[in-house]
């Protein structure tokens, strides 16, 4: 099966005061349907930045994306995104939240069975009984509940995360992972996340897609996340083989995002548990698969629509 | 002989006829010196817990004592952390930590007491900063007057409310070890409360999860027998650590999670696909029926080339 979204020599600069800012250098990306891709970086990095191209609400300088076969020219409720904050309209009941998008991309369908629609999504949630309450009375976490069904209520062809739990505590994080797990269990759609939380990253995805530091941020490195589904977090947390990928991840962040730009290490910001950890003499050389795939990924051709 | 002993703690909140259980039967001994960390969700009641520690609020039932002598009230022998930092604005650094020290010791002489004031700023690393206002510091600094003000009071114990919790990850792993460093330096016992399993394993001696509420209590205590200083990087190979970590999540996600809601609900999921926005819609009148995933045929047409 051909690939879902196909993202090509995607570029982004900003214009500063100091002249244009580069931001994201010829991204390249295929994302085969059904698959969780997330990507991972440090803040500044310009993950964001493609994501929110991908959602249409900032334009490529140069590159595009190709969704289902159709290129990608402005937001679309065939995209359903779940933002770092819940962005739900206040004055509005979670259900009228979720219908608001179910009523645009459903009106064919009758009154009924669009209420189906959020009412299911809602309850699958957890929010079944709280559907009829304003966000004001919702927690942080269950708005971000709201948040996640409300992208899902869509059936888009494609699920964009830009760090969705990143304003939860740490315990809430772990169960809304759990919550969007079971959800996407149920139909797969292709998602794409962005987050800097490696736990995170290992526990969803199928694919780690790692960038190097910006500005002019690369794809870095790709790692494959072996672990079957559906996924428990207490097997994850059991594995080995989990603390291997998770070194391998934070070894990424702390040392070869800089070093594949000619950085030095250690500077300034990044999260991470090891941030500020001395660099191990033994730190992992670059993996030879990596480098292939790096250069592998540079020389696909151009798209043709 | 314990330090600090909890026994039968409860707590509730609201009117008599409608009354919230916070906290239910809650036991903690601490020996002397040992530094405890309390990890629980948000909202489950852990700062009620240390509430009643620090005697801002009394229990239902149970008391607290501390070196055998019962907690009615607030004290000077209870030095407390808070989240929000709680600097008086108009003060500089060095004013706010001798507030407490002037009201302590009105015995010792002017000298003695700047002195005790300035050795408390440098032990925070904050000598540069002594004379500004909390205004003119970083979340991060603000803590750290925090934490010198308490200790400067040379009280029993400490009772840190998640201290770290509004600090952005680089600078709460700074303090992470920065505080974990100071305490074990000068003896005190401590109590943290934190929502973050990781920071709990780095900085105590034991860690006890508290449930999710209503009605929390207290899990199993869980040794943190990994030697100091710790070093992250280290860690994430430390068999031990993984071990800890696995323990104290499954405990909060499993037996102290949120207890799982059953609901048995019909839900209905109405089998049809959403419509693309870009094709205009049919006039009034013309309404057309939603397309359903059942109803759909496919079929292979060969080519002949």
């Amino acid at each position: 099966m051909s690939d879902h979204v196909e993202i090509a020599n995607l570029s982004k600069v900003f214009p500063t005061p100091k002249g244009p800012l580069r931001v994201v250098k010829d991204f390249n990306l295929r994302i085969r349907r059904g698959e969780f891709v997330s990507l991972i970086g440090h803040s500044g990095c310009g993950k964001s930045t493609v994501l929110s191209i991908l959602a249409g609400l900032s334009d490529a300088t140069a590159g595009g994306i190709v969704l289902a076969g159709k290129e990608l020219t402005g937001p679309g409720p065939d995209r359903g995104v779940v933002f770092q904050s819940p962005t739900l309209l206040p004055w509005m009941t979670a259900m009228e939240n979720v219908m608001l998008g179910v009523d645009q991309v459903f009106y064919t369908a009758s009154r009924e069975e669009r209420r189906q629609i959020a009412e299911y999504y809602l309850t699958v949630v957890g929010l079944a009984d709280a559907m009829h309450k304003r966000p004001a009375e919702l927690s942080q976490g269950m708005r971000q509940r709201v948040g996640i069904a409300r992208a899902f209520a869509l059936s888009p062809k494609m699920l964009l995360l830009d760090e969705p739990f990143g304003m939860l505590d740490s315990l809430t994080r772990f169960e809304l992972q759990q919550v969007l797990l079971d959800l996407w269990n149920r139909n797969r759609l292709t998602a794409l996340m962005v987050t800097h939380d490696v736990d995170e990253a290992l526990f969803l995805s199928d694919r780690i897609v790692m960038m190097t530091n910006g500005p002019e941020a690369e794809v870095g490195e790709i790692l494959e996340v072996p672990f079957a589904r559906p996924r428990r977090r207490q097997e994850l947390l059991e594995s080995p083989e989990y603390y291997r990928l998770r070194e391998q991840l934070i070894e990424f962040l702390n040392v070869r995002a800089y070093t594949l730009k000619g950085q030095t290490p250690g500077q300034g910001h990044g999260p991470g548990p090891t941030s500020h950890a001395p660099i191990s003499p033994e730190a992992e050389p670059l993996k030879p698969g990596a480098t292939a795939e790096r250069t592998a990924m540079k020389a696909e051709p151009a798209l043709k629509s | 002989m314990p330090f600090l002993v909890l026994s039968g703690i409860s707590k509730s909140f609201g009117a008599p006829d409608s009354r919230t259980e916070v906290l239910r039967d809650v036991c903690l001994t601490v020996e002397k010196g040992e530094f405890v960390a309390i990890v629980g969700y948000s909202g489950a009641g852990k700062t009620t817990l240390l509430n009643m520690i620090s005697g801002l609020l009394r229990p239902d039932a149970g008391t607290v004592t501390l070196n055998d002598l019962e907690i009615t009230g607030p004290g000077p022998d209870r030095g407390v952390v808070f989240q929000n930092y709680s600097l008086l604005p108009w003060l500089t650094v060095a004013e706010n930590i001798a507030l407490a020290v002037d009201q302590l010791f009105p015995n010792w002489s002017a000298a003695k007491r700047s002195q005790h004031v300035d050795h408390h700023i440098a032990m925070v690393n904050l000598s540069h900063a002594r004379d500004r206002r909390p205004s003119e510091l970083s979340g991060g600094m603000r803590q750290r007057v925090s934490v010198a003000r308490a200790l400067a009071m040379d009280p029993q114990i400490l009772l840190l409310d998640e201290p770290l919790g509004a600090l952005d990850a680089l600078t709460r792993a700074t303090l992470q070890d920065e505080i974990s460093r100071i305490c074990r330096e000068s003896g005190k016992t401590v109590v943290l409360i934190t929502n973050d399993p990781d920071e709990g394993i780095m900085m105590a001696d034991r860690i006890v999860p508290l449930s999710a509420g209503p009605g929390a209590t207290l899990g199993p205590s869980i040794a943190v027998d990994l030697a100091r200083p710790r070093d992250r990087k280290a860690l994430n190979h430390d068999p031990r650590f993984k071990e800890i970590r696995s323990r104290v999540v499954s405990w909060l996600l499993g037996e102290g999670g949120r207890p799982a809601v059953s609901v048995s609900r019909k839900l209905v999921l109405p089998d049809i696909e959403p419509e693309d926005l870009n094709i205009p819609r049919p006039l009034i009148g013309g309404r057309r029926l939603p397309r359903r995933r059942s109803e759909e045929r496919r079929e292979t047409v060969e080519i002949p080339s």
